[in-house]
């Protein structure tokens, strides 16, 4: 509708252009272009350069060849480092450098500065190639029958729609469907209610609670999950906890009390967040803090956050002691998903 | 064989000979010494729990008591044992200066001389974590084992390359580059501050001295092959060096490629 | 003397010689000499800020060719092995042979820590080049018809690299990487509805599981360069077409290009800075540690380092995660984890989107339908400088809140009170850089007026006989007069009447209000350009002040 159409907010150009423009200015020589001496020069120089590139070359070499890989020297400054790395750096660095400022210095002295205008062209094309063109198609499509015979139409974008399909499902086979795989881990490998040992990260032997005295941090696994299973890395991605110590009369949360064993609590070391082993734990404000993106749960109070971006409590892992070993037990797996939320998590 | 040959010229290999030297003497001696008992081992001479005592009304009790009990400014003392005492007061940690988020490292204002016997003092109040002795830090420990225990157990809080890194609330775990094998150890005996403790019975005396090993030989000692460190700081300091030098430098060359060359006008 | 042998060369007969017949031979077959004639003696305008994108080009090369070094040395694999090399403290660690075979690239093959790092500048150069590069055809508006599309280009170039650049940081496997890794698991899980899936599908399972290396390495050097390549060759292809822009200056016009010829000049500068830039970054590669893998020891899951940082260009992500406060959703059983979407897709999927499309939302504002190839000085278009140093401001304070834990350390901060001073700024110092831009612009513009009307101050203070002491200032020249005032001032637009000529209610489109008051917004406040009469009222009139 031409009625809706805005005015053109823009002046015309150069209407309001008070200073005309005084064209471009007549070219100076510079002392190259006059004095054959200065052009000499100019040409040892660049010449140089390219000279120091060649022996740059020879550098890199001779340092590939002769230098030892692992030795290591130490220089003002730089401290204890590798010599050979140094060598081949520089000496390429230099060849290439030289081999740069030789052209440039070149182009700047002794080929032409003289600048040249050349004109632009409009990029829209001339009304009568406008028109052959989109004759030029309409004939074609009128000759193809696109327009008219709508069965093809429809049935051949019903195919080319369709036929992509093919590359999306083969992709099917990238992975195993999530099921309730990030719902369980190896704690619960022994059954709902099963035990399992709790093992020190450190010795790989069972703890005692005894050995987790106050105000100390214990990383721990379950019993049977070792760096030579094949699915160690996923495992222990979900598995990894930590033990500490509290009074019993610092915990906040009843159900932490009845999951802990004489003080002795034990958590997941996965961010619930998005996921990074949390073990920056500072024992005089039993806090614990992700090194990732600084979320800090309070173990004191079942593991609530108490900054940062995480958004849910660190999952604690119900934990008591065999009557007969003394080493301590996890009783069952955790009693929800631990690290970072997805959408089935409910 | 190539591997060992290659193994032979790497730069830590002196150092590598050195610990397996050190390794079977220390083996040696620990085989036929007695077993170690914390308080049995060198009974504090009762002139040194004198002296300490001394020393301890004049430096220590205002925060920590008369008798090492603790008041509103300090902790009570009473079996932190000999280690933490050598640990804080030799590192210049103890006597603070003043009550903030957290005692930093800073000059020691005794000598180790008094340390031992305010040490001693504070031992005679409760027993707790001796001092180690010169063999449990030696630098002769498995650094491989080392540095599996430091990123399992240390690297969260003290960075990689032990940098150290930030806690919540303006408190920090320290750098590691310079301080003292025996007080690394003993940090990790007696969980000084907000840091947690790594008790033997967790983490035994062997494992401390090769976490020691590995922080001296890797942390403090290493090499650069790459050149410039950078503080190792990781990826922070090296997006700070290119958009500062590394671009730099590529902005002054496009400046010096563009600029007109100088005009003769000397006519 | 140059210029001599230059004429006879021109002038003269053409040589009958082996490199003639050597062309003829090509000629017979592809005829190209119509194209050589037209394009070999082409202008390209000489001008710093023209470089910035080659130095990303150049980069770009650096990183195909070290990059094709490193394949052949790198093994894309994570089965487990026990380290045997010669890095003495990773000696019996288990291991995959991804990471190890990096180990090996640092230790054991000569000159493969030179080339590695020499790749990894590269691409810390390439990406910083890029935002240079961006943001100087930003403010000088040289997105303008007819180069909208070559924009899109560009930008989608910003978005390859840097997707690129996260895949080749995670390749190696080391702890900082597989850290990343895992922080991009959370994201992608935090998808709804899909998201649980699309995380199996890409890992091949459970995190991180067997495959995500291998895929990863396929991505990096195969799928995303590729596409690279091929947008890197349409986008030079279309500066090459539509001809560079230039500067305001004497003799150069909307129609026409003025600068040095592509033979010689302009080829042996643009071939010499190549050498230049692969020059500086190899003396970096061998003067400067970047990523030491080999301390940050193999990847577990459990393990972590403080000042787990990614690479600079993904630091804005990391920092957006950070600052963001913990909400998250439970509805019907479904978990919606605001604390992650909002920060690692909507924010950036906001900033850049509003990057892709800025040519179209000022054009529409504008109305402007014409051709530019004169650059706008910066401060001629005040709001648009404002929106570029906002857009700057607020990926800065996201870049800085990445390293918040690095700052605290090193400044004696709290990292609580750094995260929220970011929190707060975020929002602040966006409308902050607006502002002061903004007046910086017009302040300049102001400047400009003065310089043009009373002269350029020369620091010379003269004594008149009457005893008054002025500052003798000296008119401009014809160029820089030219220069300080060929800018146009565009009028803001108006609402047309509310009936028109018949007395009819006029309807208006919603879309319309809006582009009027932005329009208003572009253009009602502006620093009048001082008038020829002005001028030779002030300079006719008295000589000084």
């Amino acid at each position: 509708m031409s009625e809706e159409k805005l005015p053109e907010p823009h002046s015309p150009a150069g209407a309001l252009d008070p200073f005309a423009d005084p064209g471009l200015p007549a070219h100076e020589p510079r002392v190259t272009d006059i004095d054959e001496k200065a052009a000499r020069r100019a040409e040892r120089q660049v010449s140089l350069l390219f000279v120091i590139s060649m022996l740059a070359t020879i550098g890199f070499i001779a340092s590939y060849v002769s230098i030892d890989k692992y030795k290591i020297i130490d220089i003002f400054f730089f401290g204890k480092i590798g010599a050979l790395n140094l060598a081949l750096g520089c000496t390429l660095g230099v060849a290439l450098f030289c081999i740069g400022a030789g052209a440039i210095h070149w182009a700047r002295t002794l080929m032409t500065d003289e600048e040249i205008v050349q004109e632009r062209h409009e990029f829209k094309s001339d009304p009568a190639d406008r028109e052959g063109a989109i004759r030029e198609f309409q004939r074609g499509a009128a000759e193809s029958g696109f327009g008219r015979r709508s069965m093809i139409r429809r049935t051949m974008i019903g195919a080319m729609a369709l036929v992509p399909l093919s590359g999306v499902v083969l992709l099917r086979d990238l992975g195993p469907l999530p099921s309730v795989a990030l719902r369980h881990t190896w704690w619960g490998k022994n059954g709902k209610n099963g035990r399992t040992l709790i093992i020190n990260e450190n010795t790989n032997k069972p703890l005692r609670p005894e050995h987790i005295v106050k105000g100390s941090l214990v990383m721990a696994k379950p019993e049977g999950l070792n760096v030579d299973n094949h699915d160690y890395l996923e495992e222990i991605g979900k598995a990894a906890i930590l033990l500490i110590r509290l009074e019993p009369d610092e915990i906040k949360s009843k159900k932490q009390l009845e999951w802990s064993y004489n003080g002795v609590v034990a958590y997941s070391k996965i961010c619930t967040h998005v996921g990074c082993p949390i073990g920056l734990y500072e024992q005089q404000t039993h806090h614990l803090l992700c090194p990732c993106h600084q979320s800090t749960f309070d173990l004191a109070d079942d593991g609530a956050v108490v900054f940062g971006p995480a958004a849910r409590s660190l999952p604690q892992l119900k934990i008591t002691v065999n009557e007969k070993t003394g080493f301590l037990e996890a009783i069952g797996d955790f009693a929800e998903p631990v690290g970072p939320s997805f959408w089935e998590r409910g | 064989m190539k591997k060992l040959s290659a193994r032979r010229r790497h730069p830590l290999a002196a150092i590598v000979v050195l610990l397996f030297a050190l390794a079977a003497t220390g083996g040696l001696y620990a085989a036929f010494a007695p077993a170690k008992s914390a308080q049995a081992e060198d009974a504090p001479s009762s002139l040194a729990v004198e002296e300490g005592k001394k020393l301890f009304l004049s430096g220590c009790s205002s925060c920590h008591g008369q008798a090492g009990q603790g008041t509103s400014d300090g902790p009570s003392l009473i079996g932190v044992g000999a280690a933490a005492v050598d640990f804080q007061v030799m590192t210049g940690r103890m006597p603070m200066q003043q009550q903030g988020p957290q005692a930093p490292r800073k000059p020691t204002a005794y000598t180790q001389a008094q340390a031992d016997q305010i040490a001693a003092f504070v031992a005679s109040l409760g027993a707790g974590p001796s001092v180690p002795n010169r063999d449990e830090y030696a630098l002769n420990g498995n650094i491989q084992e080392g540095g599996e225990l430091f990123r399992t157990n240390c690297s969260q809080c003290h960075n990689f390359s032990g940098e150290g890194g930030a806690l919540p609330e303006g408190k920090f775990a320290p750098p590691l580059k310079d301080v003292d094998p025996k007080h690394i150890y003993e940090a990790m005996l007696t969980g000084p501050q907000n840091m947690p403790s790594f008790p033997d019975a967790i983490m035994p005396p062997e494992q401390k001295k090769n976490i020691v090993t590995y922080i001296t030989g890797v942390t403090k000692d290493e090499p650069n092959p790459g050149g410039l460190g950078l503080g190792r700081l990781g990826p922070v300091s090296e997006g700070l060096f290119v958009w500062t030098i590394g671009l730099g430098l590529v902005i002054a060359v496009t400046i010096w490629i563009a600029a007109r060359t100088p005009k003769a006008r000397t006519k | 003397m140059a210029s001599t042998h230059a004429d006879s060369a021109a002038t003269g007969p053409i040589p009958d010689n082996a490199a003639t017949k050597t062309a003829d031979y090509f000629d017979e077959r592809l005829g190209f000499y119509g194209v050589a004639k037209k394009n070999l003696r082409k202008v390209f305008p000489d001008h710093w800020s023209f470089m910035l994108g080659e130095v990303a080009l150049y980069s770009f090369i650096i990183i195909l060719l070290t990059g094709v070094w490193l394949t052949l040395f790198f093994k894309p694999s994570m089965e487990e092995v026990v380290y045997s090399g010669s890095y003495v403290p990773l000696q019996g660690i288990h291991m995959s042979e991804a990471y190890a075979s990096t180990l090996d690239i640092s230790f054991d093959i000569r000159g493969g820590l030179a080339i590695r790092q020499i790749h990894h500048w590269a691409a810390l150069i390439f990406v910083s080049s890029l935002f240079v590069h961006m943001f100087r055809i930003f403010f000088t508006g040289a997105f303008r018809k007819p180069r909208e599309m070559n924009w899109l280009f560009g930008f989608l170039l910003l978005v390859l690299a840097m997707v690129n650049g996260f895949t080749g940081y995670s390749l190696p496997d080391d702890l900082l990487s597989g850290t990343g890794l895992r922080i991009a698991e959370g994201v992608v899980l935090a998808i709804p509805l899909v998201g649980t899936y699309l995380q199996f599908f890409l890992f091949g399972g459970q995190f991180p599981g067997h495959d995500i290396v291998p895929r990863l390495f396929t991505i990096h050097v195969l799928l995303v360069p590729a596409i690279m390549v091929a947008l890197v060759t349409v986008h030079l292809a279309l500066v090459f077409y539509q001809k560079h822009t230039q500067w305001p200056g004497a003799g150069k016009t909307e129609k026409n290009v003025v600068g040095l010829p592509l033979l010689p000049v302009y080829t042996a500068k643009a071939g010499g800075f190549f050498f230049i830039v692969f020059g500086i970054t190899a003396l970096l590669g061998g003067l400067v540690q970047i990523n030491p893998i080999w301390s940050y020891g193999p990847y577990t899951p459990d393990q972590i380092t403080a000042g787990s940082q990614p690479d600079w260009y993904i630091g804005f992500l990391e920092g957006s995660l950070r600052i963001m406060p913990n909400w998250e959703t439970n509805l019907w059983g479904h978990t919606i984890s605001w604390n992650v979407l909002i920060p690692s897709l909507v924010v950036p999927g906001v900033m850049f989107t509003f990057i892709a499309a800025y040519p179209w939302l000022e054009a529409w504002v504008t109305g402007d339908k014409r051709e530019h190839h004169i650059l706008d000085r910066p401060r001629n278009v005040p709001v648009r400088t404002g929106f570029g140093a906002a857009w700057i401001a607020m990926y800065l304070v996201l870049w800085i809140a990445g390293g918040n834990d690095i700052i605290a350390t090193h400044f004696h901060l709290s990292i609580n009170s750094i995260t929220w001073t970011m929190r707060v700024l975020f929002f602040v110092a966006p409308v902050l850089a607006f502002v002061v831009a903004r007046r910086i612009a017009m302040a300049l513009q102001r400047r400009d007026r003065d310089k043009v009307l009373h002269g350029r101050e020369t620091g010379i203070i003269k004594k008149l006989p009457h005893g008054e002491f002025i500052e003798i200032h000296e008119p401009l020249d014809a160029e820089k007069l030219h220069v300080l005032t060929a800018h146009e001032q565009p009028a803001p637009a108006e609402l047309p009447p509310a009936v028109d000529e018949n007395g009819v209610a006029r309807k208006l489109k919603p879309g319309q209000k809006l582009r009027v008051r932005l329009s208003k917004f572009y253009f009602a406040e502006q620093i009048e350009k001082p008038t020829a009469e002005e001028f030779k009222e002030i300079t006719s009139g008295h000589g000084h002040h």
